[in-house]
């Protein structure tokens, strides 16, 4: 086993074992589902929209070649600078590159999936600059110095008390219950932060190829502040986030809105064309748009599972699942938690050390019938286990394996197994759940069913 | 009809009454019933474990075999899911490919082929309790089934059904996922015990006996009073 997945199964151990957290989650999700569901209910025809949606994303990444290049040429007419990076490493470096040539000293930054993908605020510090996250969520998960516990709701696994605490000790600030008053005091730390950054960072959430535009959405409008006050700003854009029409955030925007946070719409929807114009009152001086690939065309070139691209980052799987609804969002590791993280960190950062992730799932489904844009990741989660095997077999399970197929395809040799199990039944409760017992994975915390006196085979035979 | 079944490994195992009480069943509805000796699994453990050759080796005879039938009838979401769904993946660009599209078309969940291919909901049977149904995940997303079971439940004379918060919420059993991740699938497990146990029901009733082991063997181990049964020994109840 690979030390990640040693770390995943110590950390899972541990965290479901813990109560108070799987109440803490439950508890958060069951206010969003009501959300949603009275949301989706007001799409007069939900599937067909997702049908919709789908189509617009088959087409966005199927001819990313066209759209991309349509998207950095619109952006660039007016004056915009588009960089490519095809690693993490070169998205990081231009990015500083920028902060350096600008003389930055404080970097704000809005919510971005994709700059905690590159480890962007880790390097951004080392290099000297000051980083301040603006997305509520993220400010606090940045003060306690964890990573975001879920893509849409990074700080969902703490509580009021909590964030008050960490307030307290970290801003000095009076302790208080009231969220209102917790929101303030976030607020009033980071306008005197939005006034002194020299540059403002921002991830996008759909990049729309015909008008060349960044469309940016948030909640608290700190995405706005983040693109418009300081004099550069940056967008970090994975090349999947590519949709061909402005028309398509009819549907998106809203979709994305309702599966993912129980809204109708976000509260604040941006689209950024370029720097501030001669002929207009705000926005950056300049503007610099990042498109990075980073194993998103390796994904690509596997046809079976590209559709993973589509992607919208709603965090839909994510909410419904009942692995990461019992793990929480931290144990999985990655940057991605959830389905698609399980499915796409394999490709982006190497199958056989992010395998597991495919194999600690039930295969429920419940993630590929919630997917807005569906993509089929229960499905993919067995084709990567399927490739992880192909790749490198786990020995011991090859002979497990090789065994059962030889078992099940001998009648009289699957028959000798009932009277062993029978005999085996009987000595079982001596070891039951102890290291001896080869069925421990199972009896050391379920029982096992009994073998009855007469089988269904042996029915059937008796009866003929 | 010339009716088929498949008893998956673990059924005929663990659940004979499963198959009796389908056979019961069948046969007093007049179908004639048979049901393949030499055939024990379809083969769905390798499968989801990755092992697809291993797989395709047992499953092969499963189609071979099975695909002589008029229509194969399955006591399991699960397996019927293997054979109905992912049969077509498993021998996509082999010599079987159209076989296992062929087998597919005439495979059928035991609570879909008595609804929706035979017509019948009332099998006369009685079963004076209250219940709560849990959807297999593969029989419900897989086969889409949902609808079925109930409108069979309906007829039961003095069976009351009370649904549980979260029916479609997985219980964690997931295969070989609950030996490789126990404490993960026995998280879930607990949960789903917890669903049930809010609607004060006597008796969890799934269409899926692989589930019903598992929050059987975890109610048994933490003394939860849950009793479970399979839809076709209730039906079988007269
Ligand atoms: S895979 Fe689908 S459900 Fe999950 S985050 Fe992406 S768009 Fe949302």
């Amino acid at each position: 086993m690979t030390t990640v997945a040693k770390q995943f199964k110590a950390d899972a151990r541990r965290i479901t074992r813990d109560l108070r957290h799987r109440g803490l989650i439950l508890t958060a999700l069951k206010k969003y589902e009501a959300a949603r569901d009275a949301r989706l209910a007001k799409f007069p025809d939900w599937q067909s929209a997702r049908q919709t949606a789908a189509e617009i994303k088959w087409d966005a990444i199927n001819h990313l070649d066209k759209y991309l290049l349509e998207f950095a040429a619109k952006l660039e007419a007016r004056g915009t600078k588009v960089h490519w990076a095809s690693t993490a490493q070169q998205a990081r470096e231009i990015i500083l590159g920028i902060c350096r040539d600008r003389k930055a000293r404080l970097v704000i930054k809005s919510k971005s999936m994709a700059t905690e993908e590159i480890h962007l605020n880790d390097a951004l510090e080392k290099a000297g600059f000051e980083v301040v996250e603006s997305d509520l969520g993220e400010f606090i998960v940045q003060l306690r110095r964890e990573t975001p516990y879920h893509i849409v709701f990074p700080a969902m696994h703490l509580v009021r008390g909590e964030i008050s605490d960490l307030f307290h000790h970290k801003l000095g600030t009076p302790p208080t219950d009231n969220p209102e008053e917790l929101t303030m005091i976030a607020r009033r730390w980071l306008r005197h932060k939005y006034i002194q950054a020299d540059v403002g960072i921002t991830g996008c959430n759909f990049a729309v190829a015909d008008t060349g535009m960044v469309a940016i959405t948030t909640n608290e409008g700190n995405g706005r502040l983040t693109g418009s006050l300081p004099k550069t700003m940056i967008t970090l854009v994975g090349i999947e986030k590519i949709i061909p029409r402005l028309e398509d955030l009819a549907l998106l925007q809203p979709m994305l809105a309702t599966i993912g946070a129980g809204q109708l719409i976000t509260c604040y929807n941006a689209l950024y064309s370029g720097p501030r114009q001669p002929d207009e009152p705000d926005g950056p001086e300049e503007f610099h748009v990042v498109l990075m690939d980073n194993g998103r065309t390796r994904l690509m070139a596997d046809a079976e599972q590209r559709d993973a691209l589509h992607c919208i980052r709603c965090g839909s799987c994510l909410n419904v699942c009942p692995i990461y609804r019992n793990i929480g969002g931290h144990t999985y590791g990655t940057t991605y938690p959830g389905p698609v993280g399980s499915v796409i960190t394999p490709h982006l950062r190497g199958l056989l050390e992010w395998k597991h992730l495919s194999f600690a799932s039930s295969l429920c489904g419940a993630c590929t019938a919630s997917c807005p844009v569906k993509i089929c990741l229960h499905h993919h989660l067995l084709q990567n286990r399927r490739n992880a095997v192909r790749a490198k077999p786990v020995w011991w399970e090859k002979i497990a394996f090789d065994l059962f197929a030889f078992i099940f395809n001998r009648p009289w040799l699957y028959k000798l197994t009932k009277p062993l199990g029978r005999l085996g039944q009987v000595f079982h409760p001596l070891i039951k759940g102890t290291p001896l017992d080869p069925a421990r994975a199972w009896t050391q915390s379920r029982d096992l069913p009994r073998i009855p006196r007469q089988t269904f085979k042996e029915y059937w035979r008796s009866r003929r | 009809m010339n009716v088929t079944l498949f008893i998956p490994c673990f059924v005929d195992m663990f659940y004979p009454r499963v198959g009796i009480s389908m056979v019961q069943i069948l046969e007093r509805l007049g179908h004639t019933v048979d049901c393949p000796e030499e055939l024990a699994c379809c083969g769905q453990p390798a499968f989801n474990s990755g092992y697809w050759d291993q797989a395709r080796e047992v499953a092969v005879h499963c189609l071979r075999r099975l695909n002589r039938a008029e229509v194969v009838v399955i006591a399991s979401g699960s397996c019927g899911a293997m054979i109905k769904v992912f049969y077509k993946e498993l021998f996509a660009g082999t010599p079987d490919e159209k076989m296992a599209h062929e087998l597919s078309a005439k495979t059928w969940e035991f609570s879909d082929f008595l609804v929706n291919k035979l017509g019948v909901t009332d099998l006369g049977a009685k079963f004076p309790a209250r219940v709560t149904f849990h959807d297999g995940c593969h029989g419900l997303r897989e086969l889409g089934i949902k609808k079925a079971p109930r409108d069979l439940l309906a007829k039961v004379q003095g069976l009351e059904l009370v649904e549980m918060p979260g029916p479609e919420v997985c219980c964690g059993f997931g295969g070989t996922f609950s030996a490789k991740f126990p404490m993960i699938s026995t998280a879930m497990g607990e949960h789903k015990c917890g669903l049930i146990l809010e609607t004060g029901a006597e008796y969890v009733v799934s269409n899926d006996s692989s589930c019903l082991m598992h929050i059987q063997g975890l109610a048994t181990r933490q003394h939860k009073p849950i009793k479970s049964i399979h839809l076709a020994e209730l039906l079988a109840h007269t």
